[in-house]
Formats: C-alpha cells, sequence, structure tokens
C-alpha cells in the first residue's frame, strides 16, 4: 500500500491504530491528561476511514486508557501510561526474550554464552552513550 | 435502520448473458463501500442501476428508501460519477455550474479548490482536457454535490499516482466533515483499500465477498518453512493454496490466527504474512472464498 502513514496490510487497521495511540501513551508522547487527536484527524493523518479511526479509539476508551469529556474529545486517562508499561512489562517474556532462546537454539549458542552477549552489547550500549 | 442503499434479487440480463445474477446487497447510510471485481464482473451496470440509468431486469433496488429510476426525488440527492464520463462542448466552468443547478447541496468553494489541487482551469473547454483532467472533473462534480448517495465509477482513468492521492485525500477529508454514502468501484484495491469500511466484490454478476474491510484484514496469513512445522500448524485446518519446494513449504491459512498458533509458528521457525486485502479480493474472485467461508476447503497435509 503506498501512502498509508506507516499502516502495514494484514492486520486490522483499528488494531494499528489502538496499537499506536498505545505506544505514544506508553512513551509519554502522549500526557495523561492531554486531549488525544479526534477521529477525523487520525482518518486524515493514516490516511483511513474515520470510522476505522473510531473504532481504534474505542477499543482504548473500552480499556479504560482513554476518557471521554463531553463536546471536547479524548483524553488520555489517570493511571493509562502505567497500565501500559506494567503490561508491556508482562509481555516482555513472551515478545522478547522467548524468540531470542528460540533463534539462540537454532543457532547452537548456549545460556551461557547468551548472558555474555547481552553482557557485552549492554556494555557496548553504556560505552556509546558516555 | 433502513439501509441508504439496498438490493434483492436484483438480475439484469443482455440478450446473450446475465450482467447481474440474483444481487442481495445492503449498505448503510454515512459509511464509504469499496465496489471490487474484475472488469467485466457487473460492476457498471449495478452502480448504473443505482444511478437509476437501467432497470433491473427482474428484482428491486432502492435507494434512499425508493427506486431510483425515474425518481426524481432520489436523483436530486445521488450524484454518479463514470468512468470516461462525456460532456457537451462546453468549458469547465460552465459544466460545473449545470451541476450546481441539479445538486442542492452543492459546494462551489470546495468545487473551485478542488480544481486548483488538480490543476485544472475552469475557462478550459471540456473537450479540450487531456484524460486524466476530465476525470478530474468528474471527480470535482462527485465530491462537490455533497450528494447523500454518492457513486463513482472507476473514476480516475488517467489520473497518475499523485492526482489519485489527491482524490483520496479530499474524499476523506470532505466526507470527515459532511458524511455520506459512498459507494467506489476500483480495481486499485491495494490503493483504496483503507478508504472503505465495508467490501463488496462481485465476480460474474454474482456476489462473492460482501464484510467489512477490517473483518478482511489478518484473515489468511501465509505460513511458510520447514514442511513439516507448516503442516504442524495448518494441518486439519481450511487453507486456500499449497506449494512446495523441498523441506520448505508456503500455505495461505484461512482464519484469524491466535496468540498460541503464531508462538507455535515462531517457535518452529515459520514465517507468517497477513494477505494484503487484493490478495483476499483476487482469492474471492477465484471463487475460493465462498460466501460461507468455512466450507470446502482441502484439508490433507502437504509433506506426506
Amino acid at each position: 500500500m503506498p501512502e498509508m502513514a506507516g499502516l502495514d496490510e494484514g492486520t486490522p487497521l483499528f488494531i494499528q491504530v489502538a496499537d499506536r495511540l498505545a505506544g505514544e501513551i506508553a512513551d509519554g508522547g502522549l500526557a495523561e491528561g492531554e486531549r488525544v487527536p479526534s477521529t477525523n484527524e487520525l482518518a486524515a493523518f493514516y490516511r483511513i476511514n474515520p470510522a476505522t479511526a473510531a473504532k481504534g479509539i474505542n477499543v482504548l476508551a473500552d480499556d479504560g486508557l482513554l476518557e471521554k469529556r463531553r463536546g471536547i474529545g479524548m483524553f488520555v486517562a489517570t493511571g493509562a501510561r502505567q497500565r501500559l508499561l506494567a503490561r508491556r512489562r508482562a509481555e516482555f517474556t513472551q515478545r522478547y526474550v522467548a524468540p531470542l532462546l528460540s533463534e539462540a537454539t537454532r543457532l547452537g549458542i548456549d545460556t551461557g554464552e547468551l548472558f555474555d552477549l547481552i553482557k557485552d552489547a549492554g556494555h557496548e550500549r553504556e560505552g556509546a552513550s558516555l | 435502520m433502513t439501509p441508504a442503499i439496498s438490493a434483492t434479487g436484483l438480475t439484469r440480463r443482455y440478450r446473450d448473458h446475465t450482467a447481474l445474477d440474483d444481487i442481495n446487497i445492503a449498505i448503510s447510510g454515512g459509511t464509504i463501500t469499496g465496489l471490487l471485481g474484475r472488469n467485466g464482473a457487473g460492476k457498471t451496470t449495478l452502480l448504473r442501476i443505482l444511478a437509476g440509468h437501467e432497470f433491473p431486469s427482474s428484482g428491486s433496488v432502492r435507494v434512499l428508501g425508493a427506486p431510483p429510476a425515474e425518481n426524481e426525488d432520489v436523483l436530486r440527492r445521488l450524484v454518479f460519477v463514470r468512468e470516461d464520463q462525456a460532456y457537451p462542448d462546453i468549458k469547465v466552468g460552465q459544466a460545473l455550474r449545470a451541476a450546481s443547478w441539479f445538486h442542492p447541496n452543492w459546494d462551489s468553494t470546495l468545487a473551485s479548490s478542488l480544481l486548483d489541487d488538480f490543476g485544472v482551469r475552469a475557462n478550459k473547454a471540456v473537450k479540450k482536457l487531456s484524460r486524466g483532467q476530465r476525470s478530474a472533473l468528474g471527480i470535482t462534480i462527485g465530491l462537490a454535490a455533497r450528494a447523500e448517495v454518492t457513486l463513482f465509477d472507476e473514476p480516475y482513468a488517467g489520473l497518475d499516482a499523485v492526482a489519485r492521492q489527491v482524490f483520496y485525500d479530499r474524499l476523506l477529508a470532505d466526507f470527515a466533515e459532511f458524511p455520506r454514502t459512498v459507494l467506489l468501484s476500483t480495481h486499485l484495491i491495494d490503493e483504496a483499500a483503507a478508504l472503505f469500511e465495508g467490501v463488496i466484490v462481485i465476480d460474474r454478476g454474482r456476489v462473492v465477498l460482501d464484510a467489512p474491510a477490517d473483518v478482511l484484514r489478518g484473515v489468511a496469513t501465509r505460513v511458510s518453512g520447514p514442511c513439516l512445522a507448516v503442516d504442524a500448524l495448518a494441518g486439519g485446518r481450511p487453507v486456500w493454496e499449497r506449494r512446495r519446494l523441498g523441506s520448505q513449504a508456503s500455505v495461505v491459512m484461512v482464519g484469524q490466527l491466535s496468540a498460541d498458533d503464531r508462538e507455535q509458528a515462531r517457535s518452529s521457525g515459520l514465517d507468517l504474512t497477513p494477505l494484503s486485502l487484493q490478495q483476499i479480493v483476487v482469492q474471492a474472485a477465484a471463487g475460493v472464498l465462498a460466501p460461507a467461508p468455512e466450507t470446502s476447503f482441502e484439508t490433507e497435509r502437504t509433506c506426506a
């Protein structure tokens, strides 16, 4: 798809919109109490149907991460960031550690070597940031 | 709620062939729906009947609650932009003025700004326009009419990718501000896919798929990798297509994959690629995806 502002093809678009907004809240790009873009703003930005954008916003609203203020719009709920971060931590093993371990197994890297690799990469990072 | 557009048992026969064969659809008001299918599938015939340009041979069609043909009340609230629309020998500005008389919600400011976006001058004679500029004029009329029912039939012959993007952007922006019922036929499916809330696919005069666009995304996934692992995941489940090369296999699995499926795919080294709307429509038009998708799939194993 040429121009859809970075959304991909296979996942339902409203889920991708919800994920993007959740990501922004978790990263602090959208602060708690801040107004989130309106349905029409999202539709224009992502070049998608407004009903699809609305569905994405509703996913987060139903989850209590956004709250509606009548006549003004949707706002990031208090505690939303903490809840999203907690959820991401809970998913960390499944999303990152498990794939790391299975690829390591495929390559014949044992747990000890893996530890060393992680430590080295960590040192390089710290070194680079100095 | 009464749908804005509906057809029941709609059939259109010409002397030697059936262009539409028992079409049953219901399109809710305030939505953008994609009408998709191959050339000659019957898209134009359906739109012409909805626009009141043709009568059904049998069955019924309702637009804004009434049959559209020879119905002034309905036709004034409807705009139909055809592929390669013909115009009398007039200037662009005159064509717009004529359209403004017919369409009660006409917005002339929108019309001029669209013409500007497309780079078409109002004082140019319509017959001197290029094919793409004529398409741009049709699109301008279709959007500026702000008609409750807006029908576009492949409206962009000769328009380049940039101009088509202008069309999509302006359609979305104006639709957001003035919701209406839009039915757009196109073969540029991937390009237009994100505009659609609903998708209707017709093939050889029949509806082969009618579903919300978001339901179709992720409805099929290509699974590829080691043959045994593919079988372990896909064996006994509905698939569309299987290919095999040596110890590698690739199948298209139908239905949403669960988190467990994904985990299994990952740990066994399988690649998962969701099918795009275009690919799904191709499958639908090929008749693989029947209206009842859970029936009639082959389920034998690949590696045996």
